[in-house]
Parts: C-alpha cells; structure tokens; sequence
C-alpha cells in the first residue's frame, strides 16, 4: 500500500493520542498502588506520585488480614455467587416461553417484563415493599430483587428465536416436555449467549453497593463494594472502631491499600470478562 | 415400520396443532407458563407492587396505617414540590449534568471508536482497548476512591503536580468544580467500554466502499467524513436518544462517593435527594411524588425518543 506523507502524519498523531488515552487511563491506578506500598511518611508528606517511596507491606497485612474486609469479601462472593446462579436460571426460564412465536399471550407477557425496565414506583415505595416483606438486614435482599432484568431476558430470547424450530419439533415428537426441550436441548446449545449474561450478572452483583446501603444496616452483612466506600469515606472512624490497636495506621494508606486489594479480585478475572463482554454487546444490539 | 409410525404420528400432531383451539394451545403448552412463573413472581414483588406502592405520593403516608389506609391528600405533595427551592435545585443539578455530559462525554468514544479503527498495528490495537474498557468492570466505590485519591488536597497527584506548577488546588470541596469532576470521572470509567458499540457499528461497514473511496484519490478525512461517519450514524442518534431519554437520571452510586455537603448546592441530584430526605428524614409520601415525577418524565421522554429513532435512525428499543 502506498502511503501519503499525510497519512503517515496522521498515523502518528493516533498513535500518540491513543498512547496519551492509555497513560491517562492507567496513572489513577499507578497513583493509588504507589501510595498503598509507600512508606507512610512520605504518604503524609504528600511526595508520592506514581512511584513508591520507601516500602511498607503492613498496611495490607492489615487491610486482607482484616476480619471485616475478609468478611465483606465472602459476602460479595456468597451473594454474587449464587446471584448469578439463580438470575440465569429464572431470566432464562423467562425468556424461553417468550420466544416462542405460538405461545398464546406472548407479546402481552413480553410487554409486562419489558415495562418494568420503562417504568418504576421509585426507590421509597420500593423500601416499604421489602420492608413489609421482612427482607431488611436480610442477605436475599441483596439477591433477590434483582433475578429478572428485561435487558438480559431479550439479550437471551433473541438467542433462544435463532435455534431452528426443527430441533423442537423433532423433540416434541418424541414425546419431550417443553421443559425438557429447554434443559435438554435449548440451554446447552446457547451458552455463549449464558456465559454473557452470567458475566453481565456477576459484574451487576459485585459492584452495586446502593442496595446494600438502603436495605442493610448490619455490618456483617455488607458486601465489599459497601465496606470499601465505608473505609474510604470514613477511614479513622472504621479503624478506631474495628481495630483500636491499629490507630496509629495512616488513613490514607489504608484507603489505598484496600482499594487496590478490592480491585485484584476483578483483574484476576478480567481477561475472561473482556472476552464474553464484547460479544454481550455486539449480541444486544442485534434487534429481533 | 418406524418411519411411517412417525410419520403418522407428525401427521397427526399437525392436524392437531391446526385444530387447537386457543385453551388447548395454552393447555398442552402449559409447562411454558409454569416456567414464566418465577419471573413474574419476582417482577410482580419487586416492581409491580412498589408502581401500587407509589400511590402513597397522593397520600399522606404514615407507618401505623399503611398504603391502603393512610388518608388521601390529591396533588399536595406535589404542589409542595414544585414550590420547593431545594427541589429546584436538585432539578436543575441533574438537568445540568446531563447536558455536560451530552455536550463534553458523548462525543469521546465516537473520536477513540474512530481512532481505534485506524490502528493497523494490531497489538497495539489490543492493547488500547483492553486497558480502556477496564475501568467499566470497577464498581463506584473503587472509582469514587480513585477521584478522592486523585484529588486529595495535599497528597494526591492532581493536587502535587499543580502545586509544582503554582496552580492553586483542585478539591471535591470546591464548587466550581464539582460538576466537570461528576462528568470526567464519568468519561474516564466509561468511554472506552462505550467505544465498543461504535467500533460494531465501524466494521458492519462495507470494505468495498473505502476501497473505491482510496482508487478515487479520497484521504483519509475524506474516508471518515463521507464513509465512516455517515455508516455509523443511525447508532450515533440512537445513543443520543437514549441519553434524552434519561436526562432526569445520573449515577446515584457515583454522586453518593463523590459528594459532601458542602457542595450539595451543584451535586445534589434528584437520586441524592430522594435517598437522603426519603430515608433520612422519612418524609415518604413526599419523596414518593419527587420520584413519581423522574418516572413519569423519564417515561415520556423514552417514548418520545423512541419514536423519533424509528423514524430518523431505523432503529428502536421496541
């Protein structure tokens, strides 16, 4: 290919501005592992930037050895663990049925489901539902409100219209259940569309901490994303409180050291995310 | 023997399925209704009665007597509302970080969608887009202790590296700039992951026309201006729409880390504002109508937008 003198400007140009976008990206990163390993008087002093000064691993002796920060990291597990077991399992079991086109009633059911992704009572009238429903300070709050989302339901029934009917109709011959024409043949042919929004699912469950600050008061049952906003808003009243030993630790070392170890459970992961991600939007934007 | 059995039997399965009436299309398929059923049980719980729950905003709701028996009010609280200065505040506040965002956030993963495609070096490419998307997988809280990170008035980096230049310091206690800080923390989570869509929409375009673009002489601005831009357009106006249609919504998670009260009078947003005089100050009935009003406004806005997709981009949510 021949290139123009304008072209190869151009293309040097992206280069440094995409470089510029990565490095603006990765310094808050930098910044906030530099600062959890330094020494804390060099913290304190305001001198570090995106190196480490000095080294200091007992802060994060503290942070992961920290029976709250271990506690709120089984809760999170726990919740997003069995969370997106069971979001799969009833989303897919809506959406099936609705992605059948003889079903009687279907764009009816359809529409039900997708008005609650237009429309909602709002969070007040939403907080008197679970109250009344004896669901405050209870860990299912955290999981159960959140089993069906529209989204993910026409991301499946979309998948789900695009096996051939004939596959079904065979199977219905021999006399299998619609039930078990989902499980059997159904489900096993849309795990790609599945592993998207497990990971759609999984991400929703381990970040979200709103609910969580409405719904639970007690603290052995906030899951990690509230503990970290806990620890960050209020450093020294956590420490002073969980730990009155710890004092003399340095509230902004902590801050940093447990972010970066809220943070490493999502990079471990992330290679498999960045993988089923990208095909969830390219599957969602696919219309009906 | 078999295939004519089965053939029968298709045969007949056909003629039944042509006779059926309604009741026994839903009787022999009743399996596909019972696997609606923990589906609608759990919308039924979580949405349908909280949108009943809501008529309390016509009420004067109190704890003893409930939704059903708290004595109705009519348009009260909503009268009340509108009078209200700090709610005019928190309307204007959301109504102003929306339109920053439209202005200064929505064209970035449209420019980094466009650069990305450029990229011929496809490492690098890779590269790019796996540490851009990143930050989309980290919840607020981490974001939030990012910013605060950042900005920390005598040890964060932001602050360091004005102070060596005898700037004067940026902080999350500043007025001023709250708002940019709402709308670039936004823009630092969020463009690479919502480049994504654009770069779909990039390469469903067809090869052959930049290839006749490239015998007819074009550049490369050309190529982008009269090829790339014009393919990608009907996904541009459809993020756009979805963006009006959510004017009345910010990041409850995201203002939550990042505000204080001193700067409630620029941050404080209708979600803030609902969580925390709704919960704090329990004024129920009240806050029911302020979210009654996002909802409603929210929903008509969404309509709107839909339709004006369907007739100018071809595309609609429904």
């Amino acid at each position: 290919m021949i290139r123009t003198k304008g072209e190869r400007i151009f293309e040097i140009i992206n280069y440094i501005i995409l470089l510029l976008v990565v490095v603006i990206t990765l310094l808050p990163f930098l910044h906030v592992v530099a600062k959890s390993l330094s020494k804390e008087s060099a913290v304190m002093a305001g001198e570090v930037s995106i190196w480490p000064i000095g080294l200091n691993l007992r802060t994060y002796r503290y942070v992961i050895g920290n029976y709250a920060f271990l506690r709120s990291l089984y809760v999170s597990i726990f919740v997003t663990g069995i969370g997106t077991f069971l979001h799969v399992l009833v989303t897919s079991l809506v959406a099936y049925p609705l992605s059948r086109k003889y079903l009687i009633g279907r764009s009816f059911l359809t529409f039900i489901f997708i008005f609650t992704m237009l429309f909602s009572g709002g969070l007040i009238p939403t907080y008197l539902v679970i109250k009344s429903l004896k669901l405050i300070d209870n860990i299912w709050v955290l999981i159960l409100p959140g089993l069906v989302s529209s989204f993910n339901m026409i991301i499946l029934r979309n998948y789900f219209s695009t096996i051939p009917d004939s596959l079904e109709e065979s199977a219905k011959l021999d006399g299998c259940s619609n039930l078990g024409i989902f499980f059997r043949i159904i489900f096993p042919l849309s795990l790609p569309a599945i592993a998207t929004v497990c990971i759609y699912t999984a991400v929703g469950y381990w970040n979200s901490y709103f609910n969580a600050l409405i719904y639970i008061n007690n603290r052995n049952l906030y899951p990690l994303s509230l503990y970290l906003r806990m620890v960050i808003l209020d450093v020294s009243a956590q420490l002073v409180d969980l730990n009155p030993e710890l004092t003399n630790l340095n509230p902004e070392s902590v801050r940093s050291a447990t972010v970066v170890a809220a943070t490493l459970p999502i990079l471990i992961v992330y290679p498999l995310l960045q993988k089923y991600f990208i095909k969830g939007v390219i599957l969602g934007a696919v219309k009906e | 023997m078999s295939t004519l059995r089965t053939a029968k039997r298709y045969l007949e399965e056909v003629v039944r399925k042509m006779k059926g009436s309604t009741t026994r299309k839903i009787r022999t398929n009743y399996d596909l209704y019972l696997m609606l059923l923990p589906g609608l049980i759990v919308i039924v719980l979580f949405h349908y009665l909280p949108m009943y729950g809501a008529i309390i905003a016509f009420k004067d709701y109190n704890l003893m007597e409930g939704i059903i028996k708290s004595p109705w009010v009519g348009l009260k609280h909503f009268n009340a509302l509108f009078q209200a200065r700090e709610f005019q505040r928190v309307f204007r506040n959301t109504l102003l970080i929306s339109i920053y965002r439209l202005i200064f956030q929505f064209p970035i993963p449209i420019v980094l969608a466009l650069l990305i495609n450029e990229v011929s070096h496809m490492f690098f490419k890779r590269t790019v887009q796996t540490i851009t998307y990143l930050p989309h997988f980290l919840s607020w809280a981490i974001v939030g202790a990012l910013v605060i990170d950042l900005l920390s008035p005598t040890k964060g980096l932001i602050n360091i590296a004005l102070k060596s230049l005898n700037l004067s310091p940026i902080t999350l206690m500043d007025k001023r700039y709250f708002r940019a800080i709402v709308v670039a923390s936004q823009t630092w989570k969020e463009a690479g992951w919502s480049a994504i869509i654009y770069l779909a929409a990039i390469s469903s375009i067809d090869p052959q026309l930049y290839e006749a673009a490239t015998v007819d002489g074009a550049t490369k601005w050309h190529q982008i201006r009269h090829i790339t831009l014009p393919g990608i357009r009907s996904t541009i106006v459809f993020i756009i729409l979805l963006r009006i249609s959510a004017l009345l919504v910010t990041d409850v998670e995201q203002i939550l880390m990042l505000y204080n009260p001193v700067v409630y009078e620029v941050g404080d947003v209708i979600g803030t504002y609902v969580y925390r005089v709704g919960l704090g100050q329990m004024r129920y009935s009240y806050t029911t109508a302020v979210g009654l009003f996002q909802s409603t406004v929210g929903f008509i806005l969404l309509v709107i937008a839909n339709y004006l997709s369907r007739r100018y981009a071809e595309t609609s949510m429904w």
